[in-house]
């Protein structure tokens, strides 16, 4: 009886807070249903509506429009949709009285009118506002060499994000219009008869068809509360679809009210966006005369609206090639999105003296003394002589003048290069594996200085973790009043601010009131960046082991955050499927990078710091520019979320690791997927390339470290015009070639990988004992 | 939440089979609304149901997001919960934990439950095993591969917050603690000796600590708690050892040996006052040698030797302890606490002193005893205050001109035993407020530094001339033989004299008039009366001092005064205010008491000045010596330890 009673007790308990959202809600569901019939009269007055409840996605949910230039479909219809959707912004900006909003809104309104449809975007700016402006006017302020040159601040451009529609009603209404829903299953079969009866050759290709095809049938039949209906298509059809789209269709299957599709913004922004298919103009042809003639006009209705199929000429792909860029949340990517051009080369190296000191020390050994100088040049001499073709403009984007201690750094950096074990197919490097013992409260994310000196452990109790990788402990600045007892002229002034006592292994930073799921050093060891379950980033001081700055803007899990590799400016990426540039210096973002569908789950800079790449729950790769905030390039391809992006060391690829347990290379450049490396068995959290490119590092969840040619890679991959120009990509399935070595640790996942500047390879990860 | 996990599972798989997800079925929903009284129709029971379901889900789903991107595989609890939280959901109160919670079937009816069982927090609390799981979150490198190849070299193991012994450590540490608990003496000091010595027990450290901490389970047998303090002893003189914040736990182990009212101390036959004495001993010696380890640890010790001193409540046992502890701890701490403490509680020492009732016999007794040791203690407070003074004012730091320098100039300048070293580092004034906060009857706050004659005079009203006689039988301040030369003085002679010294001594505890027919009258060796200008007899004063029968803290104090003339610093004292017994060896008389007449106190009545023969005085010691015939006799011969240095003994 007592055991009956408990679990009855905590029914009763449950079933109260279960019923209060439900209570809550009906309201505006009401509403919103009212509202249905009325919107297509009257959609300027639901539109306020529609904007209070998206305030939280107000960076913009659509994919289209980030894009340099959206094809537009029908030419003028969107633009006068835009026109309406900013009436009604400014409708709802002065019932709100919100003025200030209202002018700035009406000034860029007034612009975009002079102007061509192009800067349509600048609506976005009423949201923004300051952003853009100031986002210029503080990177002029970045003191940079030569100031003159006119590039060095940015054009006004302002915070890209797009404002077509991420209107509930709207978009759920253009469901609205429906055939008879039991034909429905007729419909979808009769183009699976048809499409499993063409050629070989075209049918993989018009496979790709299902899965956006049998979505929105079900979305559509959700909508107009055809439950059963829903449930029986689904049913009837689930099973066809690819086996990576299995995580989608468990949403799907859950969603069977058209209440549950409001909230759920996975799917609105499946709807808004358009599902891009790539499909041979034989294919199309064949599809194209069979819906014709059959008159499958819903079919059709729904290829022309939440497709895009992106023709090409020539020979249809095959299955593999296919494959081996679905997957995304959004269908392939546009041919064209990725032609934008990208400088991935390097920066030019700063000039830096050769220091006498330094050859002081070298003064007896007076053979090493002209060959170190030699190898000097040689490894910095190639940046520094001639421009690299592909490298941004050096002032592109303002980067922050070389103290002196950097330069010192650049010193050290050189001396221990010269010392750098060159890697290889033959030459493996060493592993050193830094564990995590005890940590019960859940080790999250780590990070290495670049010099290997120091190491960061983010942990899920909110608190950060400072660790001296070398003997060297950790000394906290003394206190002002201390400080001001120095004599600041002494040569030893710097080590004199150090207070002895406070000397340990570690440091614990406090501050978080979540999980710490992101740590980034500053290159010069100054500082620490750390991201959070409760919406912050924040930055330490590594001199007072302090909290400087908190960036509050994400309002949601901010799951990863990067410094620059020039510091100054670090990225972050969260739950809000926007990524954020920042300058330290500002509490606000100077950019934001709107586009994913789903969460941006790391962010990466690239090598010359004019590039941002994140990676997202939808299973896409974006690359952005920094000088203007557009998405230059759009990886598709992974089967699941990305966990994990590297950069080659020369800027020309990028790897990207994702809960599939596959690593995929990419070629910047081109914008073309040029590897896929198989082997791990669980999500990969860990790339790294090694120094010098010819390894690639990867960790994982299965707790291997695995070891990959990443230079056979590379080679082995023509990118003739051809393929550049068509983007098919033959992959040749060598991971086990390209495969060098597999390393495993002791029952612990790998959660960060490092290459030392000497190209050690360490390894971190949280001891598990269980 | 895990009632919501619980009901998901005790939802009943649905029939459709495809579905590959639970549903909660409308008959629970009907349940739940019927146990808050509301009454559902199907059909919202249905919708509901629905809608639950698919909520759910939903959180399941965005729960899984931070599993992941906390680099786990399993979801637990904490996702949920933050899932919830971020879709503006109030969360289920309650805590997650870390290890999974099974599920378990009730037999009878389709029923399951997450086995919750309650925890007994007062059993929980009690428990003598320390939890494990406490330790550090710590970082460790190891070379994994090298050049491809894997590092055969054991990575050793994860450090907790409990290392487990070796099997030959447990087995020493068994041994240790049955040799020194057990019954053969000589088994004891073998392994006294080890523990002394021994370089590889650092890892039983905190077990014997733990064993130590065992004092309080055994505080009436006197020689347990004896032995626990020799283990204490062996722990600090070993050189291997680290005790760390062990400190802290010993010395609350030797402090309950010298100030709590031991049970063994109801039987007056046991001799706990040497218990207190060694403890006492044994604080000073650790905190001399290991104070430094613990910060705070003099002002802590400070503190709660005050405390008790200044409660009147506690035994006058404990009033001992807390005596005998501030003298081990140096003259300062004598200064600090004992002497601003005296006046107040002279009061309640005097009444027990004055209460010649056979009832209050061995309360009286006991009164005496903490008497003679205060007379002890003021007494080197007195000569160690003025060696610093005559070393400050002949020191050559003509800055530093005595008193005014106030605690600092005194603890630059003294010497041997008298001041901590160094945890003293605090400003004075701040050890001061420490003290105060602590309840302190006395003006702590404008505690100065009283001058040498001040204190000497006020000490002389309390104490009279059995303090002057002190000082003035005493060796001179400087001319102290080395004891080097005086020990084997002793030695010799304490054959001689030693039974029945140390028969008188343990006679005459109190302070009474059978003093006076204390040694000479006994026959013992020392016969010629030593009128307190008689400086000069050193070997008969010395004789008569070692007679109870150990100085080795004595010799070690004298020994460590410098060799210093200091006929200056003598002459602050005046002589005995009487004129100097003339009449004889057998019959000369002088003031016990001190002249009060000033303070709130009233003077000690019976204590005026008596002739020899006093008939009266003759028979109370008797009958305590009758009723307490072994005051502080020790059933063992006495060890080399057992400085009876603070029983009084007037070496008249």
């Amino acid at each position: 009886i007592i055991r009956q009673k408990i679990p009855k007790k905590k029914k009763t308990y449950y079933a109260a807070h279960v019923m209060t959202p439900l209570l809550s809600a009906p309201g505006k569901k009401m509403a919103a249903v009212q509202d249905a019939p009325m919107e297509l009269d009257a959609e300027k007055e639901t539109k306020p509506e529609i904007l209070s409840d998206g305030t939280s996605n107000l960076s913009g949910n659509t994919a289209s429009g980030t894009l340099s230039s959206p094809p537009l479909t029908a030419g003028g219809a969107p633009k006068q949709e835009d026109q309406q959707t900013l009436i009604a912004v400014l409708q709802f900006l002065r019932r709100n009285k919100l003025t200030e909003s209202v002018e700035i809104l009406r000034r860029e309104a007034c612009l975009e009118d002079q102007e061509d449809s192009q800067t349509l975007d600048g609506s976005g700016g009423g949201k923004g506002d300051g952003d853009g402006g100031d986002a210029n006017s503080l990177l002029s302020r970045v003191s940079i060499a030569s100031a003159a040159a006119p590039q060095s601040t940015l054009t006004p451009i302002p915070v890209k994000s797009e404002y077509d529609q991420p209107d509930v009603s709207v978009v759920l209404s253009a469901y609205s219009q429906q055939g008879d829903p039991s034909l429905y299953q007729v419909y979808y079969s009769s183009l699976k008869n048809f499409i499993e009866s063409v050629l070989d050759c075209h049918r993989a290709e018009l496979s790709q068809l299902f899965y956006p095809l049998f979505v929105h049938m079900y979305l559509e039949l959700v909508y107009n509360n055809h439950e059963n209906k829903a449930k029986a298509f689904f049913e009837k059809f689930s099973g066809d679809q690819e086996c990576y789209y299995q995580d989608d269709l468990r949403i799907l299957c859950g969603l069977t009210k058209k209440e549950h599709l409001k909230g759920n913004e996975a799917l609105l922004d499946f709807r808004t966006s358009r599902f891009v298919l790539r499909i041979s103009r034989d294919s199309y042809q064949l599809l194209k005369r069979h819906l014709q003639e059959r008159h499958n006009n819903q079919i059709w209705n729904i290829i022309q609206e939440h497709l895009y199929i992106d023709i090409f000429d020539g020979m249809p792909r095959s299955k593999s090639q296919i494959d081996s860029m679905s997957g995304s949340f959004a269908g392939e990517t546009r041919r064209e999105v990725n032609k934008a051009k990208v400088f991935y080369g390097l920066l030019k190296e700063p000039e830096i003296e050769v220091p006498l000191d330094d050859e002081d020390d070298e003064a007896e050994n007076e053979e090493g003394k002209p060959k170190k100088k030699k190898t000097k040049k040689d490894s910095m001499g190639s940046k520094s002589k001639k421009q690299d073709p592909n490298a941004p403009q050096q002032n592109r984007i303002p980067l922050p003048e070389l103290k002196d201690s950097d330069k010192l750094d650049k010193i050290m950096y050189m001396k221990e290069s010269t010392k750098r074990i060159r890697l290889g197919p033959e030459n493996l490097p060493s592993i050193c594996f830094y564990s995590f013992l005890n940590a019960y409260q859940g080790l999250t994310a780590v990070d290495f200085t670049d010099d290997s000196s120091l190491l960061a452990g983010g942990f899920a109790d909110s608190t950060v973790r400072v660790w001296s990788a070398t003997p060297k402990k950790l000394r906290k600045v003394k206190s002002a009043a201390e400080l001001n007892l120095i004599d600041k002229e002494s040569d030893d002034v710097l080590e004199r601010i150090m207070d002895e006592k406070t000397a340990s292994e570690s440091k614990n930073l406090y501050g978080h009131s979540g999980p710490v799921y992101g740590v980034s050093f500053s290159p010069d060891r100054n500082y620490l960046l750390s991201s959070s379950e409760d919406g912050t980033v924040r930055l330490w001081s590594l001199q007072t082991f302090t909290c400087l700055v908190g960036y509050k803007g994400h309002n949601y899990p901010v799951w990863d955050t990067h410094f620059s590799p020039f510091g100054y400016y670090f990225v972050s990426g969260g739950h809000d499927r926007v990524a954020r540039l920042w300058a330290t210096d500002h509490y606000q973002p100077l950019r934001i990078f709107a586009g994913h569908l789903a969460d941006v789950t790391c962010t990466r800079f690239h090598p010359n710091s004019n590039y941002v790449v994140t990676g997202s729950t939808d299973r896409t790769i974006r690359l952005w520019d920094v000088l203007n905030g557009n998405c230059v390039r759009f990886f598709t391809g992974h089967k699941g979320p990305i966990h994990s992006l590297a950069f080659s060391p020369n800027g020309k690829f990028l790897a990207s690791g994702s809960t599939d347990g596959r690593v995929l290379l990419w070629d910047i450049g081109h914008g073309l997927m040029i590897g896929e490396l198989k082997g791990h068995t669980d999500t990969i959290y860990a790339l790294k390339f090694s120094r010098d490119g010819e390894i690639l590092a990867s960790g994982s969840m299965d707790n291997t470290v695995r070891l990959w040619d990443s230079m056979k890679a590379f080679d082995d991959m023509e990118t003739d015009d051809f393929t550049a120009a068509t983007g098919h990509i033959h992959l040749p399935d060598n991971s086990q070639e390209l495969l060098l070595g597999m390393y495993h640790s002791k029952s612990t996942p790998v959660t960060h990988l490092h290459f030392t500047r000497r190209n050690l390879l360490l390894a971190a990860g949280a001891y598990n004992s269980q | 939440c895990t009632s919501l996990f619980s009901d998901i599972t005790n939802a009943k798989m649905t029939e459709r089979e495809e579905r590959r997800f639970a549903e909660v079925p409308r008959e629970s929903i009907k349940l739940m609304a019927e146990s808050t009284g509301v009454e559902l129709s199907e059909e919202v029971a249905t919708l509901l149901a629905e809608d639950v379901c698919y909520r759910l889900r939903e959180a399941t789903q965005n729960s899984s997001q931070f599993m992941r991107h906390a680099k786990r595989r399993k979801l637990s609890v904490e996702d949920f919960n933050r899932a919830l939280r971020w879709s503006n959901t109030e969360t289920v109160c309650g805590y997650g934990a870390q290890d999974a919670l099974p599920f378990r079937p009730l037999k009878e009816g389709e029923l399951f439950f997450v086995e919750d069982r309650e925890i007994n927090l007062v059993e929980l609390a009690l428990a003598t095993n320390i939890p494990k799981g406490c330790a550090e979150t710590m970082v460790r490198v190891h070379v994994s591969y090298l050049d491809g190849k894997g590092n055969l070299e054991p990575q050793g193991t994860v450090p907790t917050a409990v290392q487990s012994l070796s099997e030959d450590l447990l087995k020493y540490y068994q041994q240790i603690t049955r040799a020194i608990l057990g019954e053969d003496p000589h088994l004891m000091k073998v392994a006294l000796l080890d523990l002394q010595s021994n370089s590889k027990i650092a890892a039983l450290l905190p077990y014997f600590v733990y064993v130590i901490s065992g004092v309080k389970s055994v505080s009436h047998d006197l020689d347990q708690l004896n032995r626990l303090l020799h283990m204490v002893k062996s722990l600090v003189q070993n050189p291997y050892l680290y005790l760390g914040s062990y400190v802290r736990s010993l010395v609350s182990s030797v402090m309950y040996c010298i100030l709590e009212p031991l049970a063994a101390s109801i039987n007056p036959l046991n001799d706990h006052w040497t218990l207190r004495d060694y403890a006492a001993l044994l604080l000073s010696h650790i905190f001399w040698t290991h104070g430094d380890l613990v910060s705070g640890l003099y002002h802590q010790i400070l503190l709660s030797l005050q405390k008790v001193l200044s409660d009147p409540v506690r035994p006058l046992c404990s009033h001992y302890g807390a005596v005998v502890g501030l003298h081990a701890l140096g003259w300062k701490a004598v200064e600090r606490v004992l002497y601003p403490h005296l006046p107040a509680y002279w009061a309640n020492l005097q009444a027990v002193l004055d209460d010649y009732s056979v009832s209050n016999a061995q309360v009286k007794a006991d009164g005496h005893k903490v008497y003679g040791a205060i007379l002890v203690a003021v007494e080197r407070l007195l000569k160690m205050k003025a060696l610093s003074l005559t070393l400050a004012a002949e020191g050559g730091c003509a800055g530093l001109p005595g008193t005014a320098t106030g605690a600092v100039g005194f603890r630059e300048n003294s010497l041997g035993l008298s001041p901590p070293p160094e945890p003293l580092s605090e400003p004075p004034l701040g050890i001061a407020s420490h003290l105060q906060a602590g309840g302190a009857g006395c003006p702590w706050e404008e505690w100065t530094p009283v001058s040498l004659p001040a204190m000497y005079c006020e000490l002389y009203s309390f104490f009279g001339d059995s303090l002057a006689v002190r000082f003035s039988t005493d060796p001179p301040l400087g001319g102290a033989p080395p004891s080097g030369s005086r020990q084997p003085l002793e030695g010799r002679k304490e054959p001689a004299s030693g039974a029945p010294n140390l028969e008188n001594t343990r006679k005459m505890p109190q302070l009474t008039a059978s003093m006076n027919i204390s040694p000479r009258q006994d026959g013992s060796p020392c016969m010629e009366p030593q009128p307190p200008s008689l400086a000069a007899t050193v070997p008969g004063r010395s004789l008569a001092r070692s007679s109870s029968s150990s100085s080795v803290s004595r010799s070690r104090s004298s020994s460590s005064r410098p060799g210093r003339s200091t006929s200056q610093s003598r002459d602050i004292f005046p002589k005995a205010r009487f004129p100097l017994p003339q009449v004889g060896p057998p019959a000369f008389s002088f003031i016990i008491g001190g002249r009060q007449m000033g303070r709130r106190c009233q003077g000690r009545r019976f204590q005026t000045s008596f002739t020899p023969t006093p008939p009266l005085t003759t028979l109370p010691p008797r009958a305590y010596a009758h009723k307490l015939p072994v005051i502080g006799r020790v059933s063992k011969p006495v060890r080399r330890w057992t400085c009876s240095h603070y029983s009084l003994h007037l070496p008249l």
